[in-house]
């Protein structure tokens, strides 16, 4: 073979992948597969009808507008606008994409440059708390630093990042003139005792904020409101929203890391610390009513969603980009330059069952509702299951993944060949060979200086129907049962 | 610093806020204080203008005939609309992640396929890549095998996509132009006619050339490239060990009994060409947006690579309508009530169709071999109409486009679009039509030719 005919060097290196190393093996259908993050439930019926309707339609059958099917960009318009409280767009500051996947990599493409840096969340093992440490991260940044990914809900770990969070990533996205690339598409799956917060909603003024800002102690509204601002700190007022009656508990759980998606220019991935996981105390600070400030961040994030996280359809593969028009604009270049348009009946039928859900979000029976509920409980479950055998599972505050610290499970690697793989890749093959149970490692989530600290740990998909999760109980009970 | 001239701003207009208006002050400030640093990634330089965003929003005025852009705007086949609905409507697990590189049924039948076409075994797994729409493909064959400081050799009239995506890939774009061959007076030009100077296509490989991007048949032309000028390509291309990327999305639209040749099944060939294909121009159904390539593995792998990080999956249902469609065009190839035969032969009707019509206004049209789309040779319009309105440097085909389509109620496109900057003044006398169109669609286009016949009369 000839020496011209090869690779480009922007994908030196980035041919293995962990997903497509994993879903092989899991492939096997006597494998209980808790290891992708796809559900095995049906998604809603009306959703399914929707796109059984769309066949029908002749004009659907043909190309649409490259940066989205008008009637979805109107309902993504309409949806989001509720949680910005401004209008938004729908031509100039919206994107549909294939898939999350798709957005992340058109924000990378269109915004990152070679030589640029990004901070990305790694993993390093401290005595301390785990929690995202301010002064490491701000360590991290510097004038060279165009964006940070942030992903809230968080996979693997289902963290929900909370409000003084967000604030240390806001504040540090300002002074360095940062960008943020938001990845939310978790971001209706989150459990009792936590809300999802938006890095880029803009500043809202509540109906009567005198009274609860009284009851923290301020004056009066005028100067209090700037004292908010600058304080960027969470004001109690409360904000009626379609998850309706969340406390104001923190989570759980701080732990973060970041998937980063393998990018076609040159990073310089920057890792900062991160700290082990500890339990608040249930009524420390609140997080805050929807839409509290980070005044700056609305013009300097891209923010990330997906149909396959909202409505249970990862094979549709549609997701969009949510931002202002300036950086908006250069996700459509990207675009227009490789796939160009995204199919259309799947985004008129996306449109449709959108539209059925916009009008009852205070509705239990809305999939943004109901599905959390349902989660939550299958949560619980898997808490409970991988408790019962004595692992120390991470009970995520959103997302529907579950991590957990496998080493008191017994494996044998003897006939394994690789024997350089972390302990959770080598662990994982061998529960999905011998015990029929897949899963993924989540030092595949970690970068080179990291993995070692996390290599016991494998992650659990849990949106999966009862009768698989039954014979996940089953195989971990068996097992537990076999070693002691 | 912005944080608190933020606060004061906000503090002074206090009293506006919570309104949900069309543009927030919050919103306006904020893009007051918009970043400092570049945005945009340099390799999107030069590549952010797109003329089908333009001339889309023309085509979308009132009483147009649009017979610009290439899409059909008549039902696709019933078999595939029943394909579709069967993938939607059968196992809920197809709503889910299928396996990245394409669904296996699909791949599975394409490799068969396509297999006896280009007199090659060809393996699902490894040499076949589903992607979205060829538009897709090509990006994932530039991006995986266009370095910075590539060449890529064009030819020229191209669809418009490949230069940006060189471009975006680093590579540099070398043009080469089919030229028309004159014709005898009255007769009308044919696609066959406008070849390539075998020494000036020499001349443009370096020891840089990467790639040569082949598009049979043509668009915008139509050109159907014969077994000789393949055999031409294929040997320039081994002998400098150049990829050819082959965009063959129009295969089966070939008419007047030409036959479209794959590049590929030329000896030696098929190591070093990437075939690229289209669910959306083989059946009808554009907004499907389901392409794929095929090629050995050595090159495969690599855009295998891009796609794992750029879309990683393609949408299941409509790659399974699409494997359904071919299973049953595998049943009935070679019949004559393969969709395959029964198309061409259809729009060769509109073909023919449209290019009577045309011509009665002074429209000179070139008889396509193939493809959706012929092109119309404007040059008495030119003369008699030199000064039309527009830009200093416009080319007059961008002008007469938009002349026509205020004036006379039908869209096209301008072939200018369809070559390198430098060319443009060379060939501006062309523009393309599309015949991909219903019957009623067609006949809406000959009441507004005849309303222009009608006025040109003195």
């Amino acid at each position: 073979m000839s020496s011209k005919l090869k690779n480009a060097k922007r994908i030196e290196g980035l041919d293995k992948n962990v997903w497509i190393e994993f879903t092989k093996l899991a492939a096997d259908p006597s494998v209980v597969n808790l290891g992708q993050g796809l559900p095995d439930i049906s998604p809603p019926n009306y959703v399914k009808e929707e796109l059984s309707k769309v066949a029908a339609i002749d004009s659907l059958n043909q190309y649409t507008r490259g940066f989205g099917h008008p009637s979805l960009v109107k309902a993504l318009s309409c949806l989001y606008e509720k949680f910005y409280q401004n209008r938004i767009n729908p031509d100039k500051e919206i994107l549909v994409t294939v898939g999350a996947y798709g957005s992340l990599f058109n924000a990378i493409q269109g915004l990152i440059d070679e030589g640029d840096e990004k901070p990305v969340d790694g993993k390093k093992w401290s005595s301390s708390d785990w929690t995202l440490d301010p002064e490491e991260l701000a360590s991290k940044f510097n004038s060279k630093t165009k964006a940070i990914i942030l992903n809230t809900p968080h996979n693997p770990l289902g963290k929900v990042f909370t409000n003084s969070e967000l604030q240390v990533i806001a504040d540090l996205c300002i002074k360095y003139d940062t960008l943020c690339i938001s990845d939310e598409v978790y971001e209706w799956l989150v459990y009792t005792g936590n809300k999802h917060l938006k890095i880029e909603a803009p500043v809202v003024v509540q109906a009567s904020p005198q009274a609860s800002l009284a009851a923290e102690g301020y004056p009066d509204t005028s100067s209090c409101t700037l004292q908010l601002l600058l304080r960027l700190s969470p004001a109690p007022a409360r904000h009626q929203d379609h998850n309706q009656n969340q406390s104001r508990r923190v989570m759980a759980l701080d732990t973060q890391l970041l998937l980063t998606p393998s990018t076609l220019g040159a990073l310089a991935p920057v890792t900062t610390a991160l700290s082990r996981p500890r339990v608040l105390p249930a009524d420390t600070s609140a997080a805050p009513a929807l839409g509290t400030t980070f005044p700056g961040m609305w013009e300097r994030t891209v923010t990330i969603g997906s149909a396959g996280k909202t409505f249970s359809v990862t094979g549709w593969k549609l997701g969009w980009s949510i931002g202002p028009k300036h950086l908006i604009k250069h996700l459509q270049t990207v675009q227009q330059n490789t796939i160009y348009t995204c199919a259309t009946p799947l985004q008129e039928a996306l449109a449709q069952a959108f539209w059925i859900d916009i009008k009852r979000m205070d509705d239990p029976e809305c999939y943004f509702n109901s599905l959390p509920k349902e989660l939550e409980v299958k949560r619980d479950r898997m808490v409970r299951l991988l408790e019962s055998v004595g692992l120390t599972p991470i009970v995520p505050d959103g997302g529907y993944f579950i991590i957990a610290d496998v080493s008191l499970l017994d494996a044998d690697f003897s006939d394994m060949k690789d024997s350089s793989e972390p302990y959770d890749y080598k662990f994982v093959k061998w529960m999905t060979k011998n015990k029929k149970l897949s899963a993924i490692p989540v030092s595949a989530f970690c970068n080179a200086e990291t993995k070692s600290q996390f290599e016991k740990f494998v992650r659990f998909c849990f949106i999966k129907k009862d009768s698989t999760l039954d014979a996940a109980e089953a195989i971990i009970k068996a097992w537990k049962r076999q070693a002691s | 610093m912005f944080r608190n001239t933020a606060a004061i701003y906000l503090h002074l207009v206090g009293p506006l806020w919570g309104k949900k208006s069309g543009a927030s002050l919050t919103r306006c400030l904020h893009q007051t204080l918009a970043m400092a640093k570049r945005l945009p990634a340099r390799r999107l330089d030069g590549i952010d203008h797109n003329p089908w965003v333009e001339f889309g929003k023309l085509a979308s005025e009132a009483d147009v005939v649009n017979l610009g852009q290439g899409f059909p705007d008549f039902p696709p086949p019933d078999f595939a609309v029943e394909a579709f609905q069967h993938a939607v409507s059968r196992d809920f697990m197809l709503n889910q992640y299928t396996k990245a590189f394409g669904y296996p049924p699909l791949t599975k039948i394409l490799a068969s396929f396509f297999g006896k076409f280009l007199g090659q075994v060809i393996d699902p797994l490894k040499n076949v890549l589903v992607t979205v729409g060829a538009y897709g493909a090509l990006f994932t064959a530039f991006q995986a095998l266009v370095d910075v400081g590539d060449e890529v050799i064009i030819i020229e009239p191209f669809f418009d996509c490949y230069e940006p995506m060189t471009l975006m890939a680093g590579g540099r774009p070398v043009f080469v132009s089919l030229k028309p061959c004159p014709t005898q007076d009255r007769e009308l030009d044919s696609s066959s006619n406008w070849q390539l100077d075998p020494t000036e296509l020499a001349s443009k490989f370096t020891s840089r050339t990467k790639a040569l991007i082949l598009n049979t048949p043509n668009n915008p032309l139509g050109k159907v490239f014969s077994r000789a000028e393949l055999e031409l390509v294929a040997s320039l291309c081994q002998q400098h060990d150049v990829v050819c990327i082959t965009d063959e999305v129009y295969q089966w639209l070939v008419y007047d009994g030409y036959q479209h040749i794959s590049i590929a099944s030329l000896p030696g060939m098929w190591e070093r060409t990437l075939t690229v294909g289209s669910a959306g121009k083989t059946f009808s159904v554009t907004g499907w947006k389901v392409g794929w390539v095929l090629g050995p593995d050595s090159l495969l792998k690599h855009l295998r690579t891009v796609h794992q990080n750029s879309v990683y999956h393609c949408p299941t249902q409509g790659q399974a309508a699409v494997a359904q469609c071919f299973e049953q065009e595998q049943m009935l190839f070679g019949q004559p009530s393969s969709y395959f035969a029964q198309l061409p032969q259809a729009i060769q009707h509109n073909r023919d169709h449209m290019i009577r019509s045309l011509q009665s206004v002074g429209l000179r049209p070139v008889i396509p071999q193939g493809s959706y789309f012929l092109i119309t040779d404007i040059s008495d319009f030119k003369s008699k109409m030199p000064d039309l309105p527009g830009a200093a440097d416009e080319p007059y085909d961008r002008r007469f486009v938009k002349w026509m389509i205020k004036n006379k109620g039908l869209v096209a496109i301008p072939v200018s679009v369809f070559y390198s900057v430098p060319h443009r003044k060379l060939f501006d006398h062309y523009i393309r039509f599309c015949f991909m169109k219903d019957e009623s669609t067609l006949q809406a286009m000959d009441q507004k030719l005849q309303m222009w016949k009608d006025e040109l009369r003195p």
